[in-house]
């Protein structure tokens, strides 16, 4: 018997998807029937007075929670946001409810162990609700009081060995996709520059002085699966420079059936024999592959990597050799401006540790937004508003082509005089020697 | 550093009957022949001296007084 009646959650609970209704449901009965004889140091039917309140503003369609507060731990600027409900008296148990950000572990590789212990925590010293992950990757502890807060950090950081993630106007936590450790098109070791980066940012991690939130992302190919350029302001996917390597054995195998499409993943249902050309070929969105029934070939300077080809035929088609990364810049969800996509500023660069050409574009990034930037304006904004020209200044990379987004209408890039051989000054009598009036 | 940290602790109190909480683009105005980063350091100095203190949002943060401002206790909380 729960504590309060919660008809409209219920019916969430009916669908055909596992249901975080039914979860905190379960964790509510067990907190209640205690069977490790914990102390809770936080109210036990917290997860009943989670449920509660979510009820009641699926009723009244309001939300009960305040925003923020001075919450954390000593020095740490983020990691922690304070939770206050506004209906304290019918819910004390989640009066106050902060939530913990946990880093975690880079291509989020766990062991049983650690996943107990974190338990185990959290458990004695908050609701025992997690999100695992929050959209920017970390492990999110959903419910625990002030003073729970300092004996949380210390048994993470001292029994753990685990930092707290960023919030507020921080580096957020950085995160990569797990990279090298098991996927063959990984361009570069994405865990170990999230790694690397995360340790030698500690400062912009945890002392927040930006105008707003940065993120970073790290997916190893252009398949993105930590989708680094649409989530993050700083997004490094990992790219080729040379050709696509082609096995034509396998080509034909794929062509005649005996090797199954994107490895057997639509093996579900029948969907009719393979059509290289018309599934691979055809679908190519720059065009550039040809198939004449026995070979296939790729023209790489009109190659965009979308992947596509290489997801349908991964024993036939391998990324190049020639490997590094794309960064692009200014991805985030809509507050001050509507939602955008990462813009490309550096097409290629070298992942070789310790990362000094990535971590040179970075800092230009930061030194200019730190000083241009608005409040609560995020460097994919205060790119639009300043331009991507400036951008292309500020980190000194020249402009070239691949940096034009849509011709004509919007160019980005206007030449300055000394750019330009010869400069704006022409000779007019020159001129009118070759062109009459 | 001494005298820069005077510098905020003076601004803030200046401040004290209007506002509690300031952005970080609020201390940079006070130093314009410092960059943001030498800027930092002084508010980090001072947040380790626990004399100013964080409040933040969740997705933006304010530097304050300590105590100035709606604190925790205010919230319920002991």
């Amino acid at each position: 018997m729960t504590k309060h009646a919660t008809p409209l959650l219920d019916q969430l609970e009916s669908g055909p998807w596992p249901s975080f209704v039914s979860d905190i449901k379960q964790e509510a009965a067990s907190r209640a029937e205690n069977p490790k004889g914990l102390d809770y140091q936080i109210p036990v039917d917290c997860p009943d007075d989670l449920l509660g309140v979510l009820e009641l503003s699926y009723t009244e369609k309001e939300t009960h929670w305040k925003h923020g507060g001075i919450v954390g731990v000593f020095g740490y600027g983020g990691g922690v946001i304070g939770r206050y409900c506004d209906q304290p008296e019918k819910f004390p148990g989640v009066a106050h409810f902060h939530t913990v950000r946990v880093a975690q572990p880079s291509g989020k590789y766990y062991n049983t162990k650690f996943l107990r212990d974190l338990c185990d925590i959290w458990d004695l010293r908050g609701s025992g609700i997690t999100n695992m992950h929050g959209s920017t990757g970390d492990i999110v502890l959903l419910g625990t009081q002030t003073p729970q807060l300092e004996e949380v950090f210390y048994e993470l950081t001292h029994n753990m060995n685990v930092d707290l993630g960023g919030s507020g106007s921080n580096l957020r936590t950085p995160e990569a996709c797990l990279g090298q450790s098991r996927c063959e098109y990984a361009c570069y070791n994405t865990q170990d520059m999230c790694y690397q980066l995360t340790m030698d940012y500690q400062d912009e991690l945890h002392r927040p002085a930006f105008p707003y939130k940065f993120k970073f992302k790290f997916d190893g190919c252009p398949n993105g699966c930590v989708s680094a350029m649409a989530r993050s302001d700083f997004a490094v996917v990992g790219t080729w420079k040379d050709d696509i390597k082609i096995d034509q054995e396998k080509v034909k195998a794929y062509a005649g059936g005996a090797i199954k499409p994107n490895a057997g993943a639509h093996s579900g249902r029948d969907w009719g024999r393979f059509d290289l050309q018309k599934e691979v070929v055809d679908r190519c969105p720059s065009h550039c592959m040809k198939w004449d029934g026995a070979k296939l070939s790729i023209k790489t300077a009109d190659c965009v990597r979308c992947m596509h080809c290489i997801n349908t035929m991964p024993q036939a088609l391998r990324i190049g050799d020639e490997r590094g990364a794309s960064i692009l810049v200014g991805a985030k969800a809509p507050v001050v401006d509507g939602a955008q996509m990462g813009s490309l500023l550096v097409p290629f660069v070298r992942c070789e540790h310790p990362y000094d050409e990535v971590k040179e574009v970075i800092e230009k990034i930061w030194d200019w937004w730190m000083e241009e930037g608005k409040n609560r304006e995020r460097v994919g904004e205060t790119m639009k508003r300043l331009s991507f020209q400036k951008l292309l200044e500020v980190t000194d990379t020249p402009a070239s082509a691949c940096h034009v987004k849509e011709p004509r209408s919007n160019p980005y890039i206007f030449f300055k005089e000394e750019e330009v051989p010869g400069g704006w000054s022409r000779d007019l009598a020159a001129y009118r020697n070759r062109h009459q009036r | 550093m001494a005298d820069d940290k005077d510098v905020v602790v003076e601004f803030l109190n200046s401040k004290a009957g209007t506002k509690s909480k300031f952005y970080f683009n609020d201390f940079t105005a006070l130093f314009p022949d410092k960059g943001p980063r030498d800027v930092k350091k002084v508010l980090t100095k001072l947040v380790n001296e626990e004399i100013l203190e964080f409040w933040s949002s969740g997705s933006t943060t304010m530097y304050g007084l300590k105590g100035a401002g709606k604190q925790s206790h205010a919230e319920g909380e002991s």
